[in-house]
C-alpha cells in the first residue's frame, strides 16, 4: 500500500518539477524580464542594478532553484503590469474561481450521475434518447456560446438575473464568499449553469458508457442468474462498479472546469484567477501566466492524488497484489 | 422500405451500418455541406469578407432581408463594418475547419509516433513517454493552447504574429491534443503487440519500423479514427474558443470565433444577427462532427455490438 | 415428474441476413438428481438452449415455438417479472470463467448472504451461518477467515468452487453450467467435476451441462444430447449414445476425439469440413508438383538414419522486469537446464501445464527470447541464442512456427495472398524460377483451401480454415523444422481432427522435423515420437513416446495421465466406421 502511494507521490512530483521547469523557462527565457520590469528612462546602470539584484547574471540552474525555494514559499514574484506580488493577486481571486468551479461540478454531477444511469438502464425509451440528443448538443454548443445565450435569455430578454460581475460577497478572513448573499448566489447561476453543462452532459455520457459496460459483464449475469432483486443488481453491484473510471474523469473533469472557467469568467466578467490570467495573456505579464501555470498544474496534481486514495478505498485489488492467492 | 433495401444490398457492415443509422446520414451528410461550401467560398459567397473594398460602411449592421430594415443584398444582415455576415460565416468556417484539421494532422503524427513506439518498444521510451504525457494531461487543452498562444505572443513581434497566427493556432491546438492520441495507439499497439501475427513477423526478422507501419498501424486504426473525428470536434472548438477570447486568428481575418467575439458587443444593443448566426453555423458543425464520431465509435467498438 | 422438460423448442435470431434458427425442434427431459449433457461444437446451439432456459436470450432472439416446463409449470411465456421470480429459487447456472463471474468490489459474505437472504427469509446471522455452511460444503479450507476475503484472493479452482456454492445457496431444483470447467486446468477440472456430481447426488438438483468437451460429458453426465447446427443429433442414456452411436455425426464426433489410451496413425471416418467457395475437389497433380518442388529441392537429402535435426543442451532462460524506476528488478527463473533433441523427419511432444515453461522454449528456439545460457545446433550447425538473433540468420527461414490462436496470428487488414507471400518477398526466395503467384496458389491448394480464397481477408474465414491459411504461410519459407505451439487449442474438436491429419500428412511428405507443444496429453499422444514433461521451467520426463504412457516413471507424469477423464465409455475410434450397419 505505501509503495503504491509512494509511486504515486513521485510521480506527482516529477510532474510539479516539470510543470515548474516550463514556468521557469517562460519567465527567464520569453522576453527580458529587466526591460519589462523598467520603464524606457531607466539607464543602463540601473537595469544592470536590477539584474544583478534579481540574480539575472547567475547561473541558470542556481537561478531555477531559486526559483523553485521562491515557489516553494509561496513567493510568485511581481506583476509586470499591475507591479503588485502575484501571490496576493491570485490569493485574491481564488475564492471567486474555486466557488464558481465548485458549483459547477456539483452541478454536473448532481445532474449528469443520475441521468447516466437512467439512460443505460432505460435504453431504448423515447425519453433516454431524448436525454442523449440534448447531452450530444451539450458536449457540441461552446462553452462562450451557451454563456452569450444564457445572457441573451435571462439577462437581455428576461432581466431576470444578473449577467456581469460577482455581486455582493462576504469577507471571512481574506475569503470573499458569494454564498451568504442572495445578490450573491444569484450572480452566480448563469456562470455557474454556464460552466456546468458541458461537464453535465460529458458526466452523463460517460456514466452511461459505463454502466452498459459493467451490465454486460458475467458478474452481472450471474448477479441475475441468482435472482437478486434488480434494485440491488443495478445499484448495488453495477454502479460501485462503473465509478470506478467515473472518479477518474471527474477528477480530471475538475481540472478542466478550473481552467476552463477561464472562458466563462471572461464571458461574465467574473474576477476569478482566469480572467487575471487571460489579462496577463493580453499584456504579456509572463510572471503572473507562469504562477498561473504553476498553481493549475499544482491543484490538479492533488485532485489526482485524492482521486488515487479514493481508489485505494474503493477496490480491494489495488495495493493487495502481494497478497497470497490459495 | 430504405431498410429493406439496405438489408438486401449493402455486403460491407460498415456501410450497411452507415446506411441503417439516420444520425449518420443526416450528420455526415451535413458535415459534407460544410466541407464543400467551406471549400469553395470564393466561389459561392456574395463578396469577399477578406477585401476592404468591397464593403461599406453605410451598409453596416443591416438585419437579416426578413427584417423590416433587411436587404435581399445581405441574406443574413451585415457586421459593423458593413461587411455580408453570410459571406463571412462561409470564409469563417473555411479557417475554423482549416485550422481544425491541420492541428489533428499536427497532433495525430506527433501522437501516433510516440504512441506505436512507446506501445511497441515499452522499457524506458514508453515511461518517458507517458511521463511527458501526465505533465501535458495536468496541463488542460486550453491552458495549454492559450499559453503557446502567450509565449508566441512573448517571443514575435505584433505584426509577424497576426501573419503567423494561423501556424500559432494549430501548434497550441495540436499540441494540446496529441496526447489522446498517443494514448490510445499506445494502449491499442500494446494490444496488438502480444497477438500472434505480431511474433510472426519478428521470428521472421522484419524489421522494426516495417512492423510497426505495415502490420501493427493497419490494425488500430479504428480505435485512431474515432479518437480523430472527436478531437476534431474538440478541436475546432479549441479555435473557436481562443479566437472568442481574443487571442485567436486576427479580426481582420475573421474565423466563427472571432464573428461570435465581434457579435457579443451588439447584444445588449439589440443586433442580436451577429452573434447568432455565426454561433448556430458553428453549433451545427461541431454537432455534426460530433454525431459522425458517436456513429463511429459504435460501429467500430467491437465491444459494444 | 421431470424437474425440466422441454418440448419441441425452436429459437430464432433475426440477423441483417434474415432469420437464423439457432435451435431447431430440440426436446429432452431431465429428473432430480440428474446430470444431463448438452453437447457440441461452436454454433451448435447449446449455449441458447441454456439463456432460453433462464429466459436470458439477446434482445434479437426469440422462442418461436414449443415449451419449457419446469416442474411441471410452463415458463417459456412468462413475462420478465414473472420470470426473474424463477432465477435463483428455482434455476441457477454457473458460468466458464470463475474469474469474471464475481464481481471483484464484493467479499465472498457479501456475495453469499445477499442471495440466501433474498431466497429465505432468515436473520443476517443466519444467512452468514448458511453461507459458512455452503463455502464447507463446495470444500473451501476455512470458510470462517476465507468468507471475509475478496475474488481476488482465491486461485481459479477456488473461485469456481464459490460460484458452485453461490449456484447452490438458493437452493435451485435446475442449475445450468456452461462449459464450468473449461478454464481450468485438467487436475483441478477433475475436482470440480466430482463436486458437481457429489452435489446433484446429495441435493437432489438436475443439472444440465452444457460443454464441448466429450471427456467431460463421458466423465460424470448420466445422460445426453448430441447438438449439431440446432438440431438434437442423438440423444439418450451417456453410455448408449457414446458407446453406440447411432447416427453418422455423432460417429464422426466420436473418432474425432483424440484417446489417451492408444495411438492412430490418422484419424478416420471423419466428415471433411465444408471448404469456402465450390467443389473440395483441388488436389491438380499439377500443382501438387509445384509444391513438391518448391519443398523438397535445394533440400540436403539427409543420409544415414535419424540425424539429428535440432539440439538444445543446459538451456537456461531468466526474465526481469522492473515494476517501476523506485522499485528492485524481478527475476523470473524461466527455464532451467532444458536439454531437448529433436531427430530429423520425427515429433518431440512437449508438455506441461500452463505457465511450465514451454512455449518460452518455442520462443527461445526462434529467437524472441535470449538465453541466459545455453547451446542450441541446428543441423549440426551452432545457433547462437544468449544474443539477438541476426536478420538474415538461415534459422529465421528454415524453422517456422504455427501458432495457438488462429484469430490472432493472421493480420485481419491482409488479404490472405499478401498473408502468404509475404515470407517469399521478404526471404527473396524467388530468383526468376516459379513466378510468385504459382507458389502461393500451390501452397493455398496444398493445406486444402482453394485459390479463391487468396482474395479474400482472415475475417471470411472459420478457426480450422484460418489455421490451414497459417500452415500454408509457414510452408512457402520452405521449411525443414515447425515449431506448432498448441495448434489446435482454439478448436473444435473435428475440426482438430482434421488439422492433425494435415499437419501428419505434410510431415511426411516434406520430411519435417516437428516441435509440438500441448497441455493436451491425448493430442500428444497421436502426434509425438518422443516426449518432454515440463513443469515449473524444468524437464521432469523425457523419452520415447510409447513407452510414456503406458508406464510413466515421474510421479508427476503419473498425476498428469490420471486426472484425464476417462473415454472407456466411448466406443474404439477406429473400429466404428465398420460397425456401421
Amino acid at each position: 500500500m505505501f509503495r503504491f502511494i509512494l509511486i504515486r507521490l513521485a510521480q506527482s512530483i516529477f510532474v510539479m518539477f516539470v510543470v515548474s521547469l516550463i514556468a521557469f523557462s517562460l519567465f527567464r527565457f520569453v522576453g527580458d524580464p529587466v526591460a519589462q520590469m523598467v520603464g524606457q528612462e531607466t539607464s543602463i546602470q540601473d537595469q544592470e542594478r536590477l539584474r544583478e539584484r534579481l540574480g539575472l547574471n547567475d547561473p541558470v540552474p542556481v537561478q531555477f532553484v531559486r526559483f523553485l525555494r521562491d515557489l516553494g514559499t509561496g513567493n510568485f514574484g511581481f506583476s509586470y503590469r499591475t507591479r503588485q506580488p502575484i501571490g496576493e493577486m491570485f490569493l485574491d481571486r481564488m475564492p471567486a474561481t474555486l466557488e464558481l468551479s465548485f458549483v459547477s461540478l456539483l452541478i454536473s454531477l448532481a445532474f449528469g450521475i443520475p441521468a447516466g444511469i437512467y439512460t443505460a438502464l432505460k435504453r431504448g425509451r423515447f425519453s433516454s434518447s431524448a436525454m442523449l440528443i440534448l447531452t450530444l448538443i451539450g458536449v457540441s454548443v461552446p462553452t462562450f456560446v451557451i454563456g452569450i445565450f444564457l445572457i441573451y435569455i435571462f439577462g437581455v430578454q428576461l432581466t431576470v438575473l444578473p449577467t456581469f460581475g460577482r455581486g455582493e460577497t462576504i469577507a471571512i478572513g481574506w475569503w470573499k464568499t458569494n454564498f451568504l448573499t442572495v445578490e450573491g448566489l444569484r450572480a452566480l447561476v448563469l456562470p455557474a449553469l454556464t460552466l456546468g453543462i458541458y461537464q453535465l452532459a460529458l458526466t452523463m455520457r460517460l456514466v452511461r458508457s459505463e454502466m452498459l459496460e459493467v451490465l454486460r459483464t458475467d458478474y452481472i449475469k450471474f448477479a441475475v442468474a441468482r435472482g437478486l432483486n434488480y434494485r440491488s443488481i443495478y445499484f448495488h453491484h453495477a454502479l460501485k462498479n462503473s465509478m470506478m473510471p467515473v472518479i477518474t474523469i471527474v477528477g480530471l473533469q475538475l481540472g478542466g472546469i478550473i481552467a476552463f472557467s477561464i472562458v466563462t469568467e471572461s464571458v461574465f466578467q467574473w474576477p476569478g484567477m482566469g480572467l487575471l490570467f487571460l489579462e496577463s495573456i493580453q499584456f504579456v505579464d509572463i510572471p503572473v501566466m507562469s504562477s498561473y501555470l504553476v498553481i493549475i498544474a499544482f491543484l490538479f496534481v492533488i485532485i489526482n492524488l485524492i482521486v488515487d486514495l479514493l481508489y485505494f478505498v474503493i477496490d480491494p485489488r489495488i495495493g493487495s497484489a502481494t497478497d497470497s492467492q490459495i | 422500405m430504405w431498410r429493406k433495401i439496405i438489408d438486401g444490398t449493402v455486403e460491407n457492415e460498415f456501410l450497411y451500418y452507415f446506411f441503417r443509422s439516420t444520425s449518420a446520414l443526416v450528420s455526415s451528410s451535413l458535415c459534407l455541406i460544410i466541407l464543400l461550401s467551406a471549400l469553395f467560398a470564393p466561389l459561392i459567397s456574395a463578396s469577399n469578407p477578406y477585401d476592404l473594398t468591397t464593403f461599406d460602411l453605410l451598409d453596416s449592421l443591416t438585419p437579416p432581408f426578413w427584417e423590416e430594415k433587411g436587404s435581399s443584398r445581405f441574406l443574413l444582415g451585415t457586421d459593423d463594418q458593413g461587411r455580408d455576415l453570410l459571406s463571412s460565416i462561409l470564409y469563417g468556417t473555411r479557417l475554423s475547419l482549416a485550422i481544425g484539421v491541420t492541428s489533428i494532422v499536427f497532433a495525430v503524427v506527433i501522437g501516433v509516433s510516440l504512441g506505436l513506439m512507446a506501445g511497441y518498444f515499452g522499457g524506458r521510451f514508453d515511461a518517458v513517454v507517458m511521463r511527458i504525457a501526465d505533465v501535458q494531461l495536468s496541463l488542460p487543452a486550453i491552458l495549454t493552447a492559450l499559453l503557446i498562444d502567450g509565449i508566441a505572443r512573448g517571443l514575435l513581434p505584433a505584426s509577424e504574429h497576426d501573419r503567423l497566427m494561423f501556424f500559432v493556432l494549430v501548434v497550441a491546438i495540436g499540441l494540446s491534443l496529441w496526447v489522446n492520441f498517443a494514448r490510445t495507439a499506445r494502449a491499442s499497439t500494446f494490444v496488438e503487440r502480444n497477438k500472434e501475427y505480431v511474433q510472426a513477423a519478428e521470428i521472421m526478422g522484419l524489421p522494426k519500423w516495417r512492423i510497426l507501419l505495415t502490420h501493427i498501424l493497419p490494425n488500430i486504426m479504428s480505435p485512431l479514427l474515432v479518437i480523430m473525428t472527436i478531437d476534431l470536434a474538440i478541436a475546432i472548438l479549441l479555435e473557436a474558443t481562443l479566437s472568442f477570447l481574443g487571442v485567436g486568428v486576427p479580426a481582420n481575418q475573421p474565423s466563427l470565433g472571432t464573428l461570435i467575439r465581434i457579435g457579443t458587443e451588439y447584444i445588449f444593443s439589440g443586433e442580436w444577427w451577429i452573434v447568432i448566426f455565426p454561433s448556430l453555423m458553428l453549433i451545427i458543425l461541431i454537432i455534426s462532427v460530433n454525431m459522425v464520431g458517436d456513429f463511429l465509435r459504435d460501429v467500430l467498438n467491437p465491444k459494444l455490438k | 415428474m421431470p424437474v425440466l422438460e422441454i418440448k419441441n423448442l425452436d429459437v430464432k435470431f433475426s440477423t441483417r441476413f434474415g432469420d437464423h434458427e439457432a435451435v431447431k425442434n430440440f426436446s429432452c427431459s431431465l429428473d432430480a438428481g440428474q446430470i444431463h449433457g448438452l453437447v457440441g461444437e461452436s454454433g451448435a446451439g447449446k449455449s441458447t438452449i441454456g439463456s432460453a432456459i433462464l429466459g436470458i436470450l439477446p434482445e434479437n432472439a426469440q422462442i418461436t415455438s414449443g415449451s419449457i416446463q419446469l416442474n411441471g409449470r410452463e415458463i417459456s411465456k412468462l413475462d420478465n417479472r414473472a420470470y426473474h421470480r424463477l432465477r435463483g429459487g428455482e434455476i441457477s447456472m454457473i458460468l466458464q470463467d470463475p474469474q469474471t463471474s464475481l464481481n471483484p468490489l464484493l467479499t465472498i459474505e457479501n456475495h453469499l448472504v445477499e442471495t440466501i437472504l433474498q431466497h429465505q427469509n432468515l436473520s443476517e446471522e443466519q444467512a452468514l451461518e448458511q453461507a459458512i455452511g455452503y463455502l464447507q460444503q463446495v470444500g473451501i479450507p476455512e470458510p470462517e477467515q476465507r468468507i471475509k476475503q475478496y475474488p481476488h484472493q482465491f486461485s481459479g479452482g477456488m473461485r469456481q468452487r464459490v460460484v458452485i456454492a453461490l449456484a447452490i445457496c438458493s437452493r435451485p431444483s435446475l442449475i445450468i453450467a456452461d462449459e464450468p470447467t473449461t478454464a481450468l486446468d485438467v487436475a483441478i477440472q477433475k475436482q470440480i467435476l466430482s463436486l458437481i456430481r457429489n452435489l446433484a447426488r446429495e441435493q437432489e438438483v438436475a443439472v444440465l451441462l452444457i460443454t464441448h468437451d466429450m471427456g467431460v460429458i463421458a466423465e460424470i453426465t448420466n445422460t445426453i444430447s448430441i447438438l449439431h447446427n440446432g438440431h438434437n443429433v442423438e440423444d439418450g442414456e451417456t453410455p448408449d449414445v457414446l458407446g453406440r452411436p447411432q447416427k453418422n455425426y455423432t460417429r464422426n464426433l466420436i473418432s474425432a476425439v483424440p484417446r489417451i489410451d492408444r495411438r492412430l496413425d490418422r484419424f478416420s471416418g471423419l466428415l471433411e469440413e465444408p471448404v469456402n467457395g465450390s467443389a473440395a475437389e483441388i488436389s491438380h497433380t499439377q500443382t501438387k508438383e509445384v509444391a513438391r518442388t518448391w519443398l523438397l529441392e535445394n533440400r540436403s537429402a539427409s543420409a544415414g538414419a535419424k540425424p539429428q535435426s535440432l539440439e538444445i543442451s543446459d538451456l537456461s532462460v531468466v526474465f526481469s522486469s522492473r515494476p517501476s524506476l523506485f522499485e528492485k528488478k524481478l527475476e523470473f527463473q524461466a527455464l532451467n537446464r532444458v536439454n531437448l533433441t529433436v531427430r530429423a523427419g520425427e515429433t518431440l511432444g512437449l508438455v506441461g501445464e500452463s505457465g511450465s515453461g514451454k512455449s518460452t522454449v518455442a520462443k527461445t528456439i526462434v529467437g524472441i527470447h535470449q538465453a541466459k545460457s545455453g547451446n542450441m545446433t541446428f543441423k549440426s550447425r551452432n545457433v547462437d541464442i544468449l544474443r539477438k538473433r541476426k536478420r538474415d540468420d538461415p534459422t529465421r527461414r528454415s524453422v517456422q512456427m504455427i501458432f495457438q490462436d488462429p484469430y490472432s496470428s493472421l493480420n485481419n487488414r491482409w488479404k490472405i495472398y499478401d498473408i502468404i507471400a509475404e515470407p517469399l518477398r521478404f526471404y527473396n526466395l524467388l530468383d526468376g524460377g516459379t513466378p510468385e503467384d504459382k507458389i502461393v496458389s500451390a501452397m493455398i491448394e496444398l493445406v486444402g483451401l482453394t485459390t479463391e480464397s487468396l482474395y479474400k481477408y482472415p475475417h471470411q474465414f472459420s478457426g480450422g480454415q484460418r489455421q490451414r491459411i497459417a500452415i500454408a504461410r509457414a510452408l512457402v519459407a520452405r521449411p525443414e523444422f515447425l515449431i506448432c505451439d498448441e495448434p489446435t487449442s482454439a478448436l473444435d474438436v473435428t475440426v482438430q481432427a482434421i488439422i492433425l491429419n494435415l499437419i501428419k500428412d505434410i510431415q511426411d511428405q516434406f520430411n519435417l522435423s516437428i516441435l509440438f507443444i500441448s497441455h493436451d496429453l491425448p493430442v500428444i499422444r497421436q502426434m509425438a515420437d518422443d516426449i518432454a514433461v515440463m513443469k515449473a521451467g524444468e524437464i521432469v520426463e523425457y523419452g520415447p513416446s510409447e513407452p510414456f504412457f503406458t508406464q510413466p516413471q515421474h510421479a508427476y507424469s503419473q498425476g498428469l495421465l490420471a486426472d484425464i477423464p476417462s473415454l472407456d465409455l466411448l466406443g474404439p475410434p477406429g473400429g466404428i466406421a465398420e460397425d456401421r450397419p
